[in-house]
């Protein structure tokens, strides 16, 4: 049920775990599969208001698994657009697809520029096999 | 195995009460209850076999080996539980005048004595409920300290190591501070130097169980009394651990200003499956004032309840707190007297025991003799076999032990946690430790007797992520739900470890 | 030491395996410095028929239900605790056993919870209740901590109605809450719901007491509605055996109940332990503080029982938990649980009918004899408040003389009421003790 291991290339990645999928001057968000993996099956979802403000670096929500809880921290800020109500109802998703069906929320950027703050996959990959 | 609510039947009932000859009242109409709350409808002899069944499905220390790592699962004497029903303690109104509740008074007064004693802290409050009640008490009293300093604004910080229990942190939360984290060192010990840039004007104290939950004594503990002092900082001792150390050190003396005691764990109250428990504390000097109040005094051959106590911080708990645990644990300690040392050598015995017969298997992850409780790491398990610290525990199930705590202190990876106590037999620790050894070999060789484990219990193992997902918390009598779920085989990725 | 099973023989060969001569190097990472280095100055050991002699001594001078007639009420009450109630609290298993984190060696424990939580939820008409907390005090820090987080608001409004106690406890925890605590006097023995609406602006929760500390019905329902009005939560403190005649707080809008278990099924104790209560609507399940029951399936597809939604508790959430409560009040909840069984919907009805009688006519004594109720319009539960003429402690002195505690001087909580009483009447008071009650108050 669960995705095999992958870092998608045309994603950039927070060090929190995070991913960020950039279209111009929105951006959507998800989990990457280490962060997924470590949380085992995941029960809850508990997203932002849409309309809702986050700050770079900070928790924007969390998600649940039996037996442990985690803060999503955003790697951009912005103005929530869009929340997957996909992962409200089925937070089973994210283990199955983090990328795709299992994206979280969706942002209009306050601040394009913070994306270059961000690694690539395989920076990612690195920074995973040296912790 | 049923439920009460199934096993209900309209006009059966287990109680007869007293109907006196007088006219009835009635509650006024808008006040009134509609309809009867579904309670079961049950005979007495359906109800006793009931809960006999119940308790059959239960594992007790009075069943066997309860290796929780600070919990101090011990045997619980039954001599305890004859004189906690003395109708004069059993009986008694907590509101009772106090010329005709000296006994009572008397027994707390004498519990309060014993415990300062113990820890080495002249002031006691024995009303917190529990230890966690007993921490965010202490921290109020941090808290009202200050305040009455003007220091209040100034220290809104607390310190507490990556190795506290949970309940440290959600305390800090709950008494208003920020908590501050400090990392543990190679020995296991606080990292004194990250110590020494995390303490200043702006902490207000230290929280610190020693021995630690790793089972170890902070060998820095000086220095670290030495940094909170300097600062004007205080010092609380989670005392879940004090089974390491009755009679052979005490806090007070090493320079902790509050400490809590649970009544469950070193004091022999019974678990009772969850509670009840007690969480006494004990301060110095400076911070008696602010105790919770009452506070229970002697005046010559009399004691009474003092209420004057303009700085106290108000109560924590109803009444002086929970009376009958503090009968069974005054009764515990009358039956060792000084002796109580022995307690804690024997618990730190049976400690260092098992931690020799298993260290070579499982990885120690400190090269050190242990107190009362040793971690160990399943992780090599886990790299050449695939097998989890929860599968090495649901196979202890099948041995007939309860397993150790797993996956604490957060700091060990396949963290076991394991605390036998001074109650435990010799033959019974080495069963134990047979059985560890044995369930290593079987990791190797026949690793699914470990995954499919349990096997002998009631249940096989079962799936926390349904429930989780979809709570049922109360019996759905509107819905007559088939618990078996209709032939869906769940998936226990959960099960795979932490 | 009979609490110890290790022989002379057992000591030296598990030094030898661990490779030390003696316990005393086991201590050496203790720093000298810190060594108590002398033995507890505790009185020598007690065996145990002289353990049990010091104790039934001690015991002996308390005066217990059993030497004295009570009505003695105000928050703890002298019920009758019935024989299976001990039977099944002596099982060493559910004596000794542990928090059922090992769910497959506690089904017994998780499925006695399971009823626990279905019997709260029957009796208050709400969702979802937890596994216990300490008291009936500290239940009402917790609905002010789950009220804060869920609607954002620090006001919390008590009724002056409400048990001292439960108010004073709820005052020592809002400092670290960040809470800022409102009282609405009460009017007559009651609450005013238009005084409670006007207070209730941008309150978290409003806690008000059914039936009240003067064993006063309050206008519940009226009470709930202008909480919610002010959009803060109606939270009901409720008495467990007053549930078969009194509506359920969840049938009047209320969002959450709770209150002291100790009226079903536990003795008194001298104020504990007992177990508080606390049940709320669906929608606050992910806030609930403590342990909770749920169900489900094993691998094979049969039912049971495990400890769910743990992320909400401080050994998982640490510093954001709904509460840092690990060990509750199972035991004492086991025995709610069993009594609540013993009695059924039937029991539980003609408990509080009885209730309701006895003490009708044990006001209409005390109105006859000539003492002045002092709410004698408002309706009462099993308790009422009543003016002796002189001191509430002169007229208990007295009354105990001639063997009867008479009930709780109200003057120690409420101003005006130094000269009465409160005055709790249960199924265990027959009306010839009312009537010696009445002779002695009288006199």
């Amino acid at each position: 049920m669960a995705a095999t291991e992958t870092y998608p290339d045309e994603l950039r990645y927070h060090p929190e775990h995070d991913w960020a999928r950039i279209e111009g001057d929105e951006a959507t968000l998800g989990i990457t599969w280490y962060a997924q993996d470590s949380l085992g099956e995941l029960v809850h979802f508990e997203p932002p208001d849409t309309g809702a403000t986050i700050a770079k670096d900070a928790s924007y929500g969390e998600v649940e698994s039996v037996k442990a809880v985690s803060d999503l921290i955003t790697p951009l800020s912005g103005e929530v657009i869009e929340v997957n109500q996909k992962v409200v109802d089925a937070p089973e998703t994210v283990n199955e697809d983090p990328y795709g069906e299992g994206w979280l929320v969706r942002i209009r950027l306050s601040d394009p520029a913070e994306a270059e703050a961000l690694v690539d996959a395989a920076a990612y990959r690195q920074l995973l096999e040296d912790a | 195995m049923k439920l009460l609510y199934e096993k209900s039947r309209p006009g059966r009932r287990a109680s007869s009460l007293p109907r006196p000859e007088v006219p009835a009242a009635e509650v006024p109409e808008q006040l009134r209850r509609a309809s009867p709350p579904r309670l079961p409808e049950i005979s007495e002899p359906e109800l006793v076999r009931h809960f006999t069944a119940l308790a059959d499905r239960t594992f007790g220390v009075d069943t066997g080996f309860y290796p929780l790592g600070s919990c101090t699962m011990k045997h619980n004497p039954r001599v305890n539980e004859r004189v906690v029903n003395l109708p004069g303690f059993r009986d008694l109104h907590p509101l009772q005048e106090e010329d005709a509740s000296q006994g009572a008074l008397e027994l707390m007064w004498r519990l309060q004595e014993i415990l300062a004693e113990i820890v080495g802290l002249p002031s006691v409050s024995l009303q917190p409920a529990a230890g966690s009640q007993g921490e965010l008490t202490g921290l109020l009293l941090m808290r009202a300290y200050f305040a009455d300093r003007g220091e209040g604004d100034q220290r809104r910080e607390i310190v507490i190591p990556d190795t506290a229990h949970g309940t440290n942190p959600a305390s800090v939360t709950m008494a208003g501070y920020k908590l501050v984290d400090v990392k543990t060192d190679p020995r296991g010990n606080v990292d004194v130097d990250d110590l020494r840039g995390k303490v200043g004007p702006q902490t207000a104290g230290l929280m610190l169980t020693n021995p630690s939950t790793l089972g170890l004594f902070d060998e820095g503990i000086e220095e670290i009394t030495r940094i909170f002092h300097e600062a004007g900082a205080l010092m609380y001792y989670d005392g879940a651990n004090l089974n390491a150390i009755c009679g052979i050190s005490r806090p007070g003396d090493f320079g902790f200003d509050i400490v809590h005691f649970n009544l469950h764990k070193t004091f022999s109250q019974p678990h009772g499956g969850g509670g009840p428990g007690g969480g006494p504390i004990a301060v110095r000097e400076r911070l008696e004032p602010y105790l919770p109040v009452p506070a229970v005094v002697r005046e010559g051959e009399a004691f009474r309840l003092d209420y004057e106590r303009p700085k106290t911080i108000g109560k924590v708990r109803g009444f002086c707190g929970p009376f009958g645990v503090f009968v069974r644990s005054y009764a515990y300690i009358r039956s060792y007297g000084p002796a109580l040392r022995e307690m804690s050598e024997v618990a730190v015995l049976n400690a260092n025991y098992l931690l020799a017969r298993l260290k070579d298997t499982y990885e120690a992850p400190f090269d050190r003799l242990c107190m009362h409780e040793f971690v160990l790491s399943g992780r090599k398990l886990k790299r050449e076999h695939g097998v989890t610290t929860l599968d090495v525990a649901k196979r202890l199930m099948d041995y007939g032990f309860h397993p150790p705590t797993i996956y604490f202190p957060l700091i060990v990876p396949e963290a076991l946690m394991i605390e036998p106590t001074e109650t435990e037999a010799k033959e019974t620790l080495d069963a134990f430790a047979d059985a560890m050894l044995a369930i290593a070999r079987e990791a190797a060789g026949q690793p699914e007797l470990l995954k499919d484990a349990p096997h002998v219990r009631p249940v096989k193992r079962l799936d926390e992520v349904r429930a989780a997902k979809r709570p049922v918390v109360r019996y759905r009598f509107e819905q007559h739900e088939d618990p078996q779920g209709a032939g869906e085989a769940r998936q226990l990725e959960a099960q795979k470890g932490a | 030491m009979s609490f110890l099973s290790l022989t002379e023989q057992d000591r030296e060969q598990m030094l030898e395996t661990i490779g030390v001569d003696s316990i005393d190097e086991l201590f050496e990472q203790i720093p000298v410095g810190v060594r108590l280095g002398r033995a507890l100055e505790l009185e020598p050991a007690l065996s145990e028929p002289e353990l049990v002699v010091h104790l039934t001594e001690l015991a002996a001078s308390n005066i217990d239900t059993g030497r004295e007639v009570s009505f003695l009420g105000a928050g703890i009450y002298d019920h009758y605790v019935p024989a299976v109630v001990d039977a099944v609290l002596a099982r060493g298993e559910f004596l000794t056993a542990y928090t059922p984190y090992q769910p497959e060696m506690s089904q017994g424990v998780l499925q006695a919870i399971f009823e626990y939580q279905t019997a709260i939820c029957e009796l208050t008409g709400m969702d979802v209740s937890n596994a216990s907390g300490y008291d009936g005090t500290t239940v009402a820090a917790d609905a002010c901590y789950l009220a804060r987080q869920a609607t954002g608001r620090s006001r919390v409004v008590l009724t002056e109605a409400l048990n001292p106690q439960v108010r004073q406890v709820v005052k020592t925890y809002a400092p670290g809450f960040g809470l800022d605590v409102v009282e609405v006097p009460h009017r007559d023995g009651t609450t005013d719901p238009d005084e409670l609406r006007a207070a209730a602006d941008e309150a978290a929760c409003v806690i008000f007491q059914q039936p009240n500390f003067f064993g006063c019905l309050e206008p519940a329902p009226d009470l709930a509605a202008a909480a919610n009005d002010a959009g803060a939560l109606p939270v009901a403190h409720v008495d467990p055996v007053s549930l078969g005649v009194l509506e359920a707080p969840g049938a009047y809008g209320c969002a959450l109940a709770i209150g002291e278990g100790q009226s079903a099924g536990n003795y008194q104790s001298y104020g504990g332990p007992h177990y508080g209560f606390l049940a709320a609507r669906s929608e606050f399940i992910r806030r609930m503080p403590g342990r909770i029951s749920g169900e489900t399936v094993d691998s094979e597809g049969k039912r049971g029982f495990v400890l769910t939604l743990q992320t909400r508790e401080q050994h998982i959430r640490r510093e954001k938990a709904t509460s840092n409560i690990t060990t509750n009040q199972t035991l004492l909840a086991l025995a709610g649980l069993v009594h609540l069984s013993w009695l059924g919907p039937q029991g539980l009805r003609e408990l509080g009918e009885t209730c309701l009688a006895l003490s009708r006519y044990a006001k209409e004594r005390l109105s006859d004899a000539g003492l002045e109720l002092v709410f004698p319009e408002k309706a009462t539960f099993k308790e009422f408040a009543v003016r002796v003429g002189r001191p509430g402690k002169d007229a208990i002195r007295d009354a105990r003389a001639a063997g009867i505690h008479p009930g709780y001087a109200l003057g120690r909580d409420y101003a005006g009421l130094d000269d009465a009483l409160l005055v709790a009447v249960t199924e265990k008071r027959t009306t010839a003790e009312i009537d010696s009650l009445v002779e002695v108050l009288a006199a």
